[in-house]
């Protein structure tokens, strides 16, 4: 595994999309262990932050900054990102997808079947990802993040189109993940079920020009 | 290197399974070069003078027609995102996406070359001489593509916009590739030369092209 990492810390983060700014002098701190919970209206930039951690996105102003980790990495290589998108092929077969993944992001944390059973995709290993559900996908999109291991894992929305029971069974995963001392970042609505979970409000999206 | 081997099989499966574009790419080349015939009329002397040319526009339009999705896929459905968080460099992943796309769609067209050239009537020798300098140039075809490819990444109809971005960049790859080809016709002219400057044409490409397209696609997403 990876070495732990301890906190992630934005500083004063400043960021313009389109002309617009979308985050100012925004500052917050998630520690191993317990999950930030990024709420805010939509269009309040609760992806945009996402991305930002994630180094798909650039601030203009301020800092990252992560407490332990491994020093050869980005912080952006110590995070999985679960966006909106399912990154999957539908020519490849549900093992094929997940496989590349694991072979892609390098570290092997676990086989596929098991990060396969735990989101209860077993069952079809072999069937195109073409004929998958919409919840279907997004489970197999989140068994990335079972099979190989990073420290703080970014969650956009982890549970939408799922079922009450896979939502239960992803809530309980990224419980494991805290447990185990990583870090959580995610934007949602749901009231999530963990013991330990600070909250950061992002206001009403800025409107006008950019400074 | 895992992630690396990995991307190249993953890449090859795309491209080879149903709506991958290799097989697409090869199509397209045969109707091109057949057309030729039809059009120029039944004058053999004539078809036999213009078939590497013939064959090398083939080649560069085949290459381009399965360019503009090199990167597109993976932006769309995300998957470009996590290739920019993972820990192979950007400039290998282009490297290895343009090598198993030349691979799935620029060796099938070297390989069905001295069947179309055929068609236009060269001589064994010219067959010969075609299809080594397409061996040697097409990588410099898909590499110099890839720039186009990235820089046209976001745009939902990119394929016009990279074919006119693109082509006038082959331009120099087309002129000794054909050159040489017909150098071995006609005698007078060194074949090497021309031969020479292509293969040293692929390998500025094989070079700048990720590099640049690695650029592109870094700021594509912001």
């Amino acid at each position: 595994m990876a070495s732990p990492v301890s906190s992630l810390e934005g500083r004063t983060l400043t960021l313009d999309r389109g002309g617009r700014r979308v985050l100012a002098d925004l500052s917050f701190r998630a520690v191993a262990g317990r999950a930030l919970v990024v709420t805010g209206a939509n269009g309040a930039g609760k992806s945009t932050l996402l991305r930002l951690i994630a180094g798909l996105l650039r601030p203009v102003a301020g800092d990252l900054v992560i407490e332990g980790g491994d020093p050869d990495l980005t912080i952006a290589q110590h995070c999985h990102y679960f966006g909106h998108q399912d990154a999957l092929k539908n020519q490849l077969s549900v093992a094929e997808n997940l496989a590349f993944w694991r072979d892609f992001f390098g570290v092997a944390d676990g086989t596929v079947l098991d990060a396969l059973d735990r989101v209860g995709l077993a069952r079809l290993i072999d069937l195109p990802a073409a004929y998958l559900s919409a919840g279907q996908r997004r489970r197999l999109a989140f068994a990335r993040l079972l099979v190989t291991r990073r420290p703080i894992w970014l969650l956009d929305e982890p549970t939408s189109a799922l079922d009450a029971a896979s939502e239960a069974r992803l809530l309980e995963i990224v419980g494991e993940h805290l447990d185990a001392g990583g870090l959580v970042v995610a934007a949602t609505h749901l009231d999530l079920p963990f013991a330990r979970i600070d909250g950061l409000r992002l206001g009403p999206a800025i409107v006008g020009e950019a400074a | 290197m895992n992630a690396l081997l990995a991307l190249f099989a993953r890449e090859w499966k795309l491209a080879v399974r149903v709506g991958g574009g290799a097989l697409m790419g090869a199509l397209f080349f045969l109707i091109v070069v057949t057309v030729v015939p039809f059009g120029v009329g039944p004058d053999l002397n004539l078809l036999s003078r213009i078939g590497p040319a013939i064959l090398w526009i083939g080649a560069l339009l085949a290459t381009l027609l399965s360019l503009d999705r090199l990167f597109q896929v993976d932006r769309d459905d995300g998957g470009l995102d996590l290739i920019l968080m993972g820990e192979s460099p950007l400039e290998l992943v282009v490297l290895v996406k343009c090598l198993a796309h030349w691979a799935a769609t620029g060796l099938p067209l070297v390989i069905a070359s001295p069947l179309l050239a055929i068609f236009m009537n060269m001589e064994p020798i010219a067959i010969g001489a075609t299809t080594l300098t397409l061996l040697v140039g097409t990588p410099a075809l898909t590499f110099t593509g890839a720039i186009g490819a990235a820089l046209t990444v976001t745009l939902k109809r990119g394929g016009l916009l990279l074919a006119i971005l693109v082509l006038p960049l082959t331009v120099p790859v087309m002129i000794f590739g054909v050159s040489s080809a017909t150098a071995v016709l006609y005698g007078g002219m060194p074949f090497t030369t021309p031969f020479a400057i292509l293969a040293a044409l692929g390998l500025f490409a094989m070079v700048l092209g990720p590099v640049a397209a690695a650029a592109a696609l870094r700021h594509a997403g912001e």
